[in-house]
């Protein structure tokens, strides 16, 4: 099997993903495979979409060696994906730029979001204001807390911020959330999904949006360094940083692939965010993939310093790609990820999110293990200012 | 033929249409389910739907998603929830029992162990609202073998060239959802749903149940005059959520027994 063919036409990566939503929502997921059929093969679209690419986000993004800090954990070179560089400062925005060209296309004047850490809540805001659309976030009323700084900035850019307050008031219930506004202003609505997961057609165009993160990667390393590089390593949430740059690179077998997802206190200890890792097959949010879910099926809360890893499923592709041994999955436990944090800032002057800081850390596990002229790329997705005060909070430090 | 067709056929021969509670099993508390059971059932219910609750129910309002919330706090399981079928049968063999939840607990327990265990404990039909024909890959079948009816919803948004194809996964019933939204949304259209009805029994041989919008005696009625079975959930649960603790039995039952008036007065 072609891994570039999937997902099927009904959206199956293997026994993963597919469509488990409540009959409404049937006819608004067709209408918009269809219409993404339709603007993927459309030069216009996709032409837009590559000029908005340039000219509001500032891509192509860089590829950067980061020579010190290859220096200071001594061993394999790192060459950091710097996604941190984009508007809205993370890779976020590649998609919502895309989804919203969509939802122009098919004359949705309203769109609507989860978020968790607020990342993709502040690109779907973006975009809603670059286009002239309303927009609605869904956020966990714990998440409103934790995040007040990316609330605010969400209503700069003109939307409307609603706390959820149902279940364990965290990304999953924000998205329980956004899909009962969806299912009850299905017609006028475009549901803007911030991962590679939900109901088809989802996966498959966050993917494809994300894909251009690989895209450049490849050519970059090519000119900058003359090959590929031994290991390409991103932090895995819902997973659609990783799949970004993972997909282009299943054209390079040669290359390692290894998703890094968020061990919280340890796996062992229960308290993770490791899907993948330590999670079992199920249904959730209208795809099948691995969950944590409890003996009796039911979803369980997970722990994780990192806001945006902090979900308790994970996209139906890299679950795939686990079963097919085309990609590693390991978990990087919170303090790892907060020592790598440092590291970037003091080695490199660069302030990485808590999310990348894993990929980051797992890039200083291998490194030693690895010769001085193998080559690690690590997907930067996305900058820690939003971080900060997580950061200073477990530092003990009042800011 | 299932419990659920000689049950719709018995109605029809009556001259009746069907009234169909639902209530989440566990809610307030596991030994309230069975008493509820029996209690809709004295006060002229037709088929009971058993909510199996989940902790991220995404198709319901937020009165189901917290009769969910606090079966999941009294740790109640699929394992439970078919133990209080099993019980409720001891004393009953004739009313049929739905249940309804989400695909999760189901697939975790394994399609085929649960249609098994299901079966055993009497239960009759089962709708698992975010498994659609496309996904149900042969689990319908799995149903079927074990003589449990898979119950299927249609909505305002499915187009008629599904609704064929849909029917022919389904048996039993078909349920309607009058709205789009989540359970216990308000303002129902009576009209626009006896245009869609015609429509669903024009491709369609199985009775047709509609839910969604049904508060009271008035709105029973209107929905009987159009529909094989009337639904009714969010309203009941409601009752649940807001009557003391020593009154839900009784208060569940004098609500009941007012929507069967409104459903009665529609064949009179």
């Amino acid at each position: 099997m072609n891994l570039n063919d999937l997902p099927d036409s009904r959206g199956h990566f293997g026994p993963y993903g597919g469509i488990f939503v409540a009959e409404t929502l049937m006819a608004a997921l067709e209408e918009l495979r269809v219409e993404y059929d339709k603007a993927r093969k459309d030069p216009a679209f996709m032409a837009e979409y590559a000029y908005e690419l340039k000219h509001y986000v500032g891509r192509p993004s860089p590829v950067y060696h980061a020579k010190r800090l290859s220096e200071q954990y001594g061993g394999a070179q790192i060459y950091l994906k710097r996604e941190d560089l984009n508007h809205t400062g993370a890779h976020k925005i590649n998609n919502t730029i895309g989804q919203a060209l969509l939802a122009r296309r098919m004359g949705k004047k309203r769109v609507i979001a989860e978020t968790g850490a607020g990342q993709h809540g502040v690109a779907s805001a973006t975009v809603a204001a670059r286009y002239g659309m309303e927009c609605v976030v869904y956020m966990g009323e714990e998440d409103v807390q934790r995040q007040a700084p990316n609330v605010f900035r969400m209503k700069l850019l003109g939307a409307t911020v609603v706390p959820v307050s149902s279940g364990s008031k965290t990304l999953k219930d924000a998205l329980n959330e956004a899909m009962r506004d969806w299912v009850t202003n299905v017609e006028s609505t475009f549901y803007i999904l911030g991962t590679a997961a939900g109901p088809h057609p989802y996966p498959m165009l966050v993917r494809d949006f994300q894909c251009v993160i690989g895209n450049e990667a490849i050519a970059q390393m090519q000119e900058l360094t003359g090959r590929q590089p031994d290991c390409v390593v991103a932090c895995v949430g819902g997973g659609s940083n990783a799949i970004g740059i993972f997909h282009p690179y299943l054209a390079h077998p040669e290359v390692r692939l290894i998703g890094v997802e968020a061990g919280g206190s340890g796996v062992e200890s229960g308290k993770h965010a490791a899907t993948l890792t330590a999670g079992t097959p199920g249904v959730l949010h209208g795809f099948r993939s691995y969950l944590m879910q409890d003996e009796n099926g039911q979803i369980i809360e997970t722990h994780s310093v990192s806001a945006g890893l902090d979900y308790p499923g994970v996209g139906p592709e890299h679950a795939w790609l686990k079963d097919a041994h085309k990609a590693e999955y390991i978990a990087v436990n919170d303090d790892e990820a907060l020592a790598a944090f440092h590291d970037l800032c003091r080695f490199e002057g660069i302030i990485p999110a808590l999310e990348s800081s894993h990929a980051l850390a797992q890039a200083k596990k291998l490194a030693p293990t690895l010769k001085k002229e193998q080559i690690i790329l690590v997907n930067l997705s996305g900058r820690g200012d939003k971080d900060i005060n997580t950061v200073a909070r477990i530092s003990g430090i009042q800011l | 033929m299932s419990r659920i067709s000689s049950t719709f056929a018995r109605i029809k021969g009556e001259g009746k249409k069907a009234l169909i509670p639902f209530i989440t099993a566990g809610d307030p508390g596991k030994g309230y389910t069975v008493p509820l059971m029996h209690a809709l059932v004295e006060a002229g219910v037709d088929i009971i739907e058993l909510g199996v609750p989940f902790s991220d129910p995404m198709a319901d309002g937020p009165v189901i998603q917290r009769a969910s919330e606090r079966a999941l706090a009294n740790k109640v399981s699929l394992r439970d929830v078919l133990a209080m079928v099993a019980e409720f049968r001891k004393t009953n063999t004739d009313t049929p029992v739905v249940l309804m939840g989400y695909a999760n607990p189901v697939e975790h327990m394994g399609y085929e162990a649960f249609a098994k265990a299901a079966s055993e404990a009497g239960v009759d039909g089962v709708l698992t609202v975010d498994i659609p024909p496309e996904e149900s890959l042969g689990v319908a079948d799995v149903f079927k073998a074990h003589g449990l009816d898979p119950i299927f919803l249609l909505s305002p948004t499915t187009p008629e060239s599904r609704v064929a194809e849909v029917a022919k996964a389904a048996g039993g019933f078909v349920y309607y959802v009058s709205l789009k939204g989540v359970t216990g949304s308000a303002n129902l259209d009576t009209e626009d749903v006896a245009r869609k009805i015609a429509m669903i029994r024009s491709h369609c041989a199985l009775p047709v149940g509609v839910g969604f919008g049904i508060r009271d005696a008035q709105t029973a009625e209107a929905i009987a005059r159009i529909a094989d079975a009337v639904v009714v959930g969010s309203r009941i649960v409601g009752e649940i959520e807001s009557a003391p603790e020593d009154e839900v039995v009784t208060r569940v039952k004098y609500l009941v027994e007012a929507l069967r008036r409104g459903v009665d007065a529609a064949a009179k």
